[in-house]
C-alpha cells in the first residue's frame, strides 16, 4: 500500500469518501512528515494542533455524507495568506506578532472545502524573490539536491516553503501566490505542479500584497489533476475584490480527458535566450515532441516584445510594491522600533522590519514613480506591458496555448546569486511575460538535468482558459512521466515513532 | 465697484481659486461599509479596510458615486463616463495605506460653473473639476503631553473636492462663490455643508498682480472653517503678498494656515520638505465607468436648484429679486416659505417671513429648523388676516406673542379678545362719539383740512382698542364728514 504522504490529493479524496482511510490518519500521517522535515525549514507556522482538530470535524462531515471538495485534505499555505487568528509575516520581520483578525477568501474557501492546515509556509519577504533567500525567517532548503554535491540548494521563488513541502511529501498540496514566477519556478526547482490562474480567477483579498496588478494565488501539487481540483476550490468571483472576475468557475478536473489531437501549440521564437541552460533547451524540444506525438499542431509563433517583459516587470512591480508597502509604519501592527520623533520612529522600523531586497525593491519603486522619472520609467513601462498583452493576443488568434521551458536554469545552491540581483531576477525571464498579461500558465515537472535536478516545462493559454492549459498539461504529465522523488535520506528530523 | 487694492506703487488685483472638500452624505464610507455618523466613539468606525490592514482591499461605495455625479450635475458640469482612482503617496499616522485614494488625471467630474452676484453684479465662476477622494483619519495632539492619538473614524469617507477657476476677483466674490456652492450641495443633499463639523472645508489659492498682468506666485490657505474666515483669510493674505512684493521681496508658492485669533495667515510648519506625492493609478480598483443611462436617471431625480427657484419666485409669485434671493439661500428656509406660501398671498407670506420671522430668529439667534413658530402657525396667522378677523397691525402683536407662549394665532386671538370689530353699527357708534367730541377738528376738515382724517381713524381705531377692521372704519368715517 501506498503510504499516506505519497497519495495525490485526488486518491487521497477518494479513499477518504470510500472510508478507507480517515482524515485524522492522513493528518497524523502528514504532521508527523511536517515535523520531520523541520531542517528544511519549509515552514514558519505550524498549526499542529488546529489539523487534528479540523480533521476530526472532516471525518465528522464526511461521516454524514455532508463532505466538502477537499474535506479531510492536509495543505500547506503560503504565510502571505492572511489567517484568522494564526500568525502571519509574509515572512518579515515587519509583520512581526501579526495575528489577523480576517481570513483571506481563497484560505476561507479551502477552509469551507473541509481542507486541513498543516501550517503557513516560508517564502521570500513580501513575496519578493526567486531563491526563497530573502525570508526573515532563514532559508528554505529544496528537497533535492545534485547527484554526488552535499551543498544545500534552494527551492526557489517566493512561494518556496509551499513547493518543498510539497515535493518532500509534508503536504497534499499547497497554496502559492505568484507575481512574476513565484508558483511556477519553485514549481519547476522542485519538481511539482504549479498554476499561476488568470488574473482575477482568484480573489486577492487578505492576501499580502506585492504588486496588486499581477499578484494571483495557485496551487501547488504533485499532479495536473490535483492542481485542477484545487484551483476549483480556490477559485470564484469576491465581490471584496475588484479585480476579482465575475466568471464561472468550471469543473477543472473534467476537462482532463488525456486528448490534445487537434490542438494548436505555439512554440514562442523569442524564448530562445542565448546563454539557456542546453538541457533546459532539451527538455523544451522533448516537449515540443511530446505534443506532436500526442496529436497536437505545433507552430512557431512570434512575441517580439519579450525582451522587455523582465525590464517591464521590475518597474511595475516594485512601483505597486513601493505603495503597498507604506502601510508598514509601525504605527498600528506588527513591528514598532520607538524614535525620538515620529519620522524617526518611521526611519528605524523600515530600517529594521525590512530585509536588503524588500527596501531594494521600495526604492526603486519609489524611483520610477517620481516626478520627473514617472513618464521615462512607470509610464512607458504601462504601454510596453500593454504591447506584451497584444503579442499573446496575437499569438492566440494562431494558437490555443504557448508551450515554453519554466526556467533558465535548474535549481541553484543557497547563497548563489544573492551578490547579483540582475542574475536572480533573470530566474523570472520566462514566467513575468505571462504575469504581465494576466494569463493562466502551469509549470510540470517535466525531466531531471543531468545532474539530477528536476526541470519544468510551462504552458500559457488564453485568460480563463485554464481548463485548455490543464488539459493539455496532463496529456504531457502522461507522456514525461515524471516519477523521480528527492532523497530526503540523512537529512530529516528525529520523530517519535 | 473696483476690487483693487490700493498699493504704494498702484493698484493691485486679487486673483482667487477656492478648492472646496465636501464630505459625500453616505451611510458608508467610499471604499468601505463602515459607517460615517459624526462624533461617534473614537476608532469605532473602522473597518480592516480604513485601519489599512494587511491584505484589505478597497470596493468602490456606489451610492458615493451617485452622489458626485449629482453634484456634478448641480455644478453644471460634464460628467466623465470614465474616470481613474489614483494613490497619492504620504506618511502620516491618520493615513493608515500610506497613500490617499483620489482622482487625479481623470476626474469623475469636469468643467462646470455657478453664477455668484456680489452688489447686484452678476459673475460666472468657472468650475474646473469634482473629484472622488477618502478622507484621512484625525490626528489628536491636545490628548497627551508628549504623544499623538490617532482616531480613524474619519479615515475613508468620501470627499468630493470641487476646485474652481482663479476666476474670483475679491474676498466678496470668493464667499458669494463658497455659499452658493454650499447652497447648492444642501440642495442636493449630497453635503450636509456644515463647516464647523469639518464636512465642508475651504482652501484659497490667492495670488496677486498688476490689472492686465500675469498671475502672480500663489499661496495655498488651507482649511479655513468658515465662510467669514474664508474673506479674513483671503484680505489678509492678499495685502499680505502686496506689501511683500511692494518692499522688494518675492511671494514664495506655500502652503499656508489662517490664524483666526490673530486674524493672519502663517506658513505651516515643516515645509521645507516639498511633497512628492508620485500619484499613479491605484491597481486595485478598475476604471470607473458610468453607463450614461445611469447619469440621466441621477439628472431625472434632480431637486430644483436655488438658481431656478429664485427664478419661479420671481416669475410666478412677483417677488422682488432681493426677497427671492434671501429666501432660496438656505434650503430650510425655502422649504419653509413655501409652505407659508402654499394657497396665499405669496408676496404676503414672503414679507412676513423676511421680516417678522427673520427679524425674531435673529433676536433669538436661532436657525430656521428651529423656529419656534412653525410654517403651518405663521400660515394660520396670515389666513386669519385674510379672512379679516385681525387686521395686520394686530397680527403683528399675535406674532409677538406666538413666539412667546408657542400658542396658536387663533388662540391668541380668542384668548386675548383681538378679533377684529366687523359690526358696522359698533364702529358707527365710536365714530359718532369720536366726531361728537371733536367738532371743531370736523369743522376744520369741511374747510379743506383734509390731513384731519387721519387724526378722525387714530381717534375711533382708539376707541375701539384698535380692533375696528380699518377698511370699514375708514368707509364710515368718510360717509358721516362728507
Amino acid at each position: 500500500m501506498t503510504a499516506l504522504t505519497d497519495l495525490t490529493l485526488a486518491e487521497a479524496r477518494d479513499q477518504l469518501r470510500a472510508k478507507q482511510i480517515s482524515a485524522v490518519e492522513l493528518a497524523d500521517a502528514h504532521i508527523r512528515a511536517v515535523e520531520r522535515i523541520r531542517p528544511l525549514n519549509a515552514f514558519i507556522t505550524e498549526t499542529l494542533d488546529l489539523a487534528r482538530e479540523r480533521a476530526k470535524l472532516a471525518d465528522k462531515r464526511l461521516a454524514e455524507g455532508k463532505a466538502g471538495a477537499l474535506e479531510g485534505i492536509p495543505l500547506a499555505i503560503k504565510d502571505l495568506f492572511c489567517t484568522e487568528g494564526v500568525l502571519t509575516t509574509a515572512a518579515s520581520h515587519i509583520l512581526k506578532g501579526f495575528h489577523p483578525p480576517y481570513e483571506s477568501t481563497v484560505t476561507a474557501n479551502l477552509k469551507r472545502a473541509g481542507a486541513v492546515m498543516l501550517g503557513k509556509t516560508n517564502l521570500d519577504e513580501f513575496a519578493m524573490g526567486s531563491s526563497n533567500m530573502t525570508s526573515h525567517y532563514g532559508p528554505v532548503e529544496s528537497p533535492w539536491r545534485r547527484q554526488g554535491d552535499n551543498r544545500p540548494l534552494v527551492p526557489g521563488g517566493s512561494s518556496g516553503g509551499s513547493a518543498a513541502a510539497v515535493a518532500a511529501r509534508a503536504c497534499l498540496a499547497a497554496t502559492g501566490t505568484d507575481t512574476g514566477g513565484s508558483i511556477r519556478q519553485p514549481a519547476a526547482f522542485c519538481g511539482i505542479v504549479g498554476l499561476k490562474p488568470t488574473y482575477g480567477r482568484c480573489s486577492r483579498w487578505g492576501i499580502v500584497a506585492f504588486a496588486s496588478s499581477l499578484d494571483q494565488a495557485g496551487p501547488m501539487t504533485r499532479s495536473v489533476k490535483d492542481a485542477a481540483i484545487m484551483l476549483g476550490a480556490m477559485a470564484g468571483h469576491d465581490p471584496k475584490d475588484s479585480t476579482s472576475a465575475e466568471e464561472p468557475v468550471p469543473d477543472f478536473a473534467a476537462s482532463l480527458i488525456g486528448d490534445i489531437r487537434g490542438l494548436r501549440i505555439g512554440v514562442p521564437q523569442e524564448y530562445r535566450l542565448e546563454g539557456t541552460n542546453p538541457e533546459v533547451l532539451a527538455l523544451w524540444d522533448q516537449g515540443i515532441e511530446w505534443a506532436k506525438e500526442a496529436g497536437a499542431e505545433v507552430v512557431d509563433v512570434s512575441l517580439p516584445h519579450t525582451k522587455y517583459a523582465l525590464a517591464t516587470y521590475y518597474i511595475v512591480a516594485p512601483a505597486e510594491a513601493s505603495a503597498n508597502l507604506a502601510r508598514y509604519d509601525g504605527v498600528r501592527f506588527g513591528l514598532r522600533v520607538p524614535g525620538k520623533s515620529l519620522e524617526e520612529m518611521y526611519e528605524l522600523t523600515r530600517a529594521e522590519g525590512f530585509g536588503a531586497e524588500v527596501k531594494r525593491r521600495v526604492l526603486i519603486g519609489t524611483y520610477v514613480l517620481s516626478a520627473g522619472y514617472y513618464d521615462a520609467y512607470y509610464l512607458k513601462a504601462q504601454k510596453v506591458r500593454a504591447l506584451i498583452a497584444r503579442d499573446f493576443d496575437q499569438a492566440f488568434q494562431k494558437v490555443d496555448l504557448l508551450l515554453t521551458p519554466t526556467a533558465p536554469t535548474p535549481s541553484f545552491a543557497v547563497g548563489e546569486k544573492m551578490d547579483d540581483p540582475i542574475a536572480m531576477y533573470l530566474n523570472d525571464v520566462f514566467t513575468v511575460p505571462a504575469s504581465l498579461a494576466g494569463l493562466p500558465a502551469i509549470s510540470i515537472p517535466a525531466g531531471l538535468a543531468r545532474d539530477g535536478l528536476p526541470l519544468g516545462l510551462q504552458l500559457i493559454g488564453r485568460a480563463f482558459d485554464e481548463s485548455t492549459v490543464l488539459r493539455a498539461a496532463g496529456v504531457l504529465e502522461t507522456l514525461a512521466h515524471f516519477t523521480e522523488q528527492p532523497d530526503l535520506a540523512g537529512r530529516l528530523a528525529e520523530t517519535r515513532a | 465697484m473696483s476690487n483693487l487694492i490700493a498699493g504704494r506703487t498702484g493698484e493691485w488685483e486679487i486673483v482667487i481659486g477656492l478648492e472646496v472638500h465636501a464630505q459625500v452624505i453616505s451611510e458608508a464610507k467610499l471604499f468601505s461599509g463602515a459607517a460615517t455618523s459624526f462624533g461617534a466613539e473614537p476608532n469605532s468606525q473602522v473597518s480592516p479596510v480604513d485601519a489599512g490592514m494587511p491584505g484589505m482591499l478597497p470596493v468602490i461605495n456606489r451610492r458615493c458615486v451617485e452622489q458626485a455625479v449629482k453634484t456634478g450635475l448641480g455644478i453644471n458640469a460634464t460628467v466623465n463616463t470614465l474616470s481613474i482612482f489614483d494613490r497619492k503617496n504620504y506618511f502620516y499616522p491618520d493615513l493608515p495605506q500610506g497613500y490617499q485614494i483620489s482622482q487625479y488625471t481623470r476626474p469623475i467630474v469636469s468643467g462646470g460653473h455657478l453664477d455668484i452676484e456680489v452688489e447686484g453684479a452678476a459673475k460666472r465662476i468657472g468650475i474646473t473639476r469634482l473629484h472622488l477622494e477618502q478622507d484621512a483619519g484625525k490626528s489628536l495632539h491636545d490628548q497627551h503631553p508628549t504623544l499623538t492619538y490617532v482616531d480613524l473614524n474619519r479615515s475613508g469617507i468620501a470627499l468630493m473636492e470641487i476646485v474652481s477657476e482663479p476666476d474670483l476677483r475679491s474676498s466678496e466674490e470668493a464667499a458669494a462663490y463658497l455659499r452658493k456652492l454650499r447652497s447648492i450641495l444642501r440642495y442636493l443633499e449630497t453635503c450636509d455643508g456644515n463647516m464647523e463639523e469639518g464636512s465642508l472645508r475651504c482652501d484659497a489659492n490667492v495670488s496677486v498682480r498688476k490689472p492686465g498682468e500675469p498671475f502672480g506666485t500663489r499661496c495655498e490657505i488651507k482649511n479655513v472653517n468658515s465662510v467669514r474666515f474664508v474673506a479674513l483669510a483671503i484680505d489678509y493674505e492678499a495685502r499680505r503678498q502686496v506689501e511683500l512684493i511692494e518692499e522688494g521681496g518675492q511671494v514664495q508658492q506655500e502652503t499656508r494656515l489662517f490664524d483666526s485669533g490673530r486674524g493672519i495667515t502663517r506658513p505651516m510648519r515643516s515645509k521645507e520638505h516639498a511633497h512628492d506625492y508620485r500619484y499613479f493609478p491605484d491597481p486595485d480598483l478598475l476604471p470607473l465607468e458610468l453607463d450614461p443611462a445611469f447619469i440621466e436617471s441621477v439628472r431625472q431625480a434632480m431637486p430644483e436648484l436655488p438658481d431656478a427657484r429664485r427664478r419661479r419666485y420671481v416669475e410666478r409669485f412677483g417677488l422682488t429679486p432681493y426677497d427671492a434671493e434671501v429666501l432660496v439661500a438656505e434650503k430650510e428656509t425655502a422649504a419653509y416659505f413655501e409652505a407659508v406660501a402654499k394657497g396665499r398671498d405669496a408676496k404676503q407670506a414672503a414679507n412676513w417671513v423676511t421680516g417678522e420671522l427673520f427679524g425674531a430668529l435673529n433676536k433669538l439667534d436661532r436657525a430656521i429648523a428651529h423656529s419656534p413658530v412653525s410654517a403651518a402657525s405663521l400660515g394660520e396667522l396670515l389666513d386669519l388676516i385674510a379672512d379679516d378677523t385681525i387686521s395686520g397691525k394686530i397680527a403683528k402683536d399675535v406674532f409677538l406673542a406666538m413666539l412667546d407662549s408657542g400658542e396658536s394665532a387663533k388662540a391668541i386671538v380668542e384668548k386675548k379678545g383681538l378679533r377684529q370689530v366687523t359690526d358696522s353699527g359698533a364702529i358707527e357708534q365710536a365714530v359718532d362719539a369720536v366726531l361728537a367730541a371733536n367738532q371743531d377738528k370736523v369743522a376744520e376738515y369741511k374747510s379743506g383740512k383734509d390731513k384731519l382724517f387721519g387724526f378722525f381713524v387714530g381717534q375711533a381705531m382708539k376707541a375701539t382698542g384698535g380692533k375696528a377692521n380699518p377698511a370699514l372704519l375708514n368707509d364710515i368715517l368718510r360717509k358721516k364728514l362728507s
